[in-house]
């Protein structure tokens, strides 16, 4: 079956705030002619060349890494920029701000308090060995299946899209949320962090880890698939064996010193000369 | 209590009373399917049922069990969702000290009731 | 720096429900609430009712009596139902909150398969398993009559 598709017009129901002359929100119409292969990043670009100018979104890469175009797209929290306008509809689209984060203009929510949050589960590693970490004799072991723990939770691009889809967040605001719980975890797992205990103490506060009921919906709607609810289910996991005293203390990977008595291959390249005077 | 203590028993509680209250559920609603735990037979809720259950040690012991498991769940869940409604911290802490003395309360209300039943009905 | 202001944009309580096009999991998670308040509700006035059975046999059949009526019965077949929704949803969650049915973690391939589609058949299961029980459960409150 072939499955053509046909350009058609599209209403774009956008809701629209401007914080110098707008009391609140209110939602604005624009028709946009839609090719096939157009995404709603796309037509609102359209929008902009034809129909209002002071239409304010947030995007830069355009193609699902900068994290920056999260908005509620019909309903769910998304990327504008990775998502076909046909592959919803082909008649109507709503377009608001990410919601749970406050509004500065039009489409642009401020992300900072997520940011904020991030910050308090300290997203990085965590060792004893500083002079190690900051002039690296080696590199520290680290097997493949060590990566895959944690792998998953790195390609989160903090777009905020979990944040805005998760059912504790709509009420609670101090609650930590998918994005910042799910980085706690990648860290903690990671077999190189020798942090644990701090972070356990940053993510068992009052509205930590244990607000997390399960609604799924952050892991619906990531579009990087880094699923934040299964780390904080496995965080809980995790914290859990701690409470039954059944996890042994683990030590954090040893560094693995540079390999003796090889020569190096004669095939790798040298790194190309300095185009700058060295000191 | 810390927190994850706290939410542990929340769980353990839960799944007590998955199997306290379904024993509960099967005594009084399918009374006429099953008629388990029910003496004088017919509907649960018949004064000589009721009196049967009452006199035994172990029916009182399971009724204050269950009462106390479900107050420490019910109430810690409301706890949760109030606390999910961004409060203050003032309002948190009132809310935990009213749920901890009301749940208490109850608790001796219930339990002094199931002894003192039990009494009536060993003597009558 | 000019500060200019924010618009508040939290969903709210409303948000539990509307505002959104949700996953099943979060209707899930919304419905185990209310069927927890609900149940709390009812058992809070339940602890009153039945202490009275000290003070014997009369007030106890009164107050039975007055509990016989329709009203009464349909009330008290909803907290059936509702903890049977609970009980199962909530073995279902502490089966996912320890860790225990949403999967290892993997490297994201598209499409994604998230710890959503891992406990799905769970979530399914046991929601028919409930309307199983619900429905036995109807036989006894709607159909047979104690004498
Ligand atoms: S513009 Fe970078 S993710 Fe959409």
């Amino acid at each position: 079956m072939t499955n053509e598709r046909k350009s058609c017009e599209v209403v774009f129901h956008v809701r629209r705030f401007n914080p110098e002359t707008d009391e609140k929100p209110y939602w604005q119409q624009f028709t946009v002619k839609v090719e096939p292969g157009m995404t709603v990043l796309d037509g609102l670009h359209q929008i902009k060349r034809q129909h209002d100018f002071s239409l304010a979104w947030r995007y830069s890469c355009r193609m699902g890494v900068c994290g920056s175009c999260g908005m509620l797209i019909n309903g769910s929290a998304t990327l504008a920029c990775n998502t076909q306008i046909l592959d919803i509809s082909d008649r109507n689209l709503t377009i608001a701000a990410l919601p749970n984060f406050k509004i500065i203009r039009d489409l642009v929510s401020d992300l900072s308090p997520m940011f904020e949050k991030h910050v308090a589960v300290l997203p990085y590693m965590l060792r004893d060995d500083i002079q190690e970490m900051h002039e690296p004799t080696g590199e520290y072991y680290q097997s493949p299946d060590d990566l895959l723990e944690y792998l998953q939770f790195t390609y989160c691009i903090k777009c905020g899209c979990c944040m805005a889809a998760c059912p504790t967040m709509a009420t609670d605001d101090a609650f930590l949320g998918p994005q910042p719980l799910a980085q706690a975890y990648r860290y903690t797992i990671d077999n190189r962090d020798d942090g644990t205990d701090r972070r356990k103490k940053a993510v068992t506060v009052e509205h930590g880890l244990f607000r997390c009921h399960y609604g799924g919906e952050c892991s619906a709607v990531c579009p990087k698939g880094v699923d934040p609810a299964r780390a904080i289910q496995l965080m809980k996991k995790q914290l859990f064996f701690d409470f039954l005293k059944l996890t042994k203390h683990k030590t954090p990977a040893h560094v693995l010193g540079r390999p003796e008595g090889v020569e190096r291959n004669p095939k790798i390249p040298e790194p190309p000369p300095y185009t700058v005077e060295q000191e | 209590m810390r927190k994850s203590t706290a939410w542990n028993l929340h769980m353990l509680a839960g799944l007590c009373l998955v199997i306290l209250l379904g024993i509960h559920m099967i005594t009084t609603h399918l009374d006429l399917i099953l008629g388990w735990f029910n003496p004088a037979g017919g509907e649960a809720i018949n004064w000589r049922n009721v009196v049967g259950r009452g006199m035994h040690l172990s029916w009182m012991l399971f009724y204050i069990c269950f009462l106390g498991i479900a107050l420490y769940h019910g109430l810690y869940g409301l706890r949760s969702i109030l606390f999910e409604l961004t409060l203050t911290r003032g309002a948190e802490k009132v809310v935990t000290a009213v749920l901890v003395t009301f749940g208490i309360a109850l608790f001796i209300m219930g339990a002094a009731a199931a002894v003192v039943f039990q009494s009536q009905a060993m003597g009558a | 720096m000019l500060q200019l202001k924010r618009h508040p944009n939290k969903l709210g309580i409303g948000g539990w429900l509307l505002k959104g096009r949700w996953g099943y999991e979060r209707y899930l998670y919304i419905l185990h609430r209310i069927t927890g308040l609900g149940i709390l509700t009812y058992f809070l006035l339940h602890i009153f009712v039945t202490s009275s059975r000290v003070l014997g046999m009369k007030t106890w059949e009164a107050v039975m009596g007055v509990l016989h009526h329709p009203v009464f019965m349909l009330g008290e077949y909803a907290v059936y139902a509702a903890f049977i929704f609970h009980a199962l949803n909530g073995i279902r969650l502490i089966l996912i909150e320890y860790g225990f049915a949403v999967g290892k973690a993997e490297e994201p391939v598209y499409p994604y398969r998230s710890s959503v589609n891992v406990q799905r058949p769970l979530g399914v299961g046991v929601m028919v398993l409930a309307v199983i029980l619900a429905l036995v459960g109807a036989a006894r409150f709607f159909m047979l009559n104690g004498g």
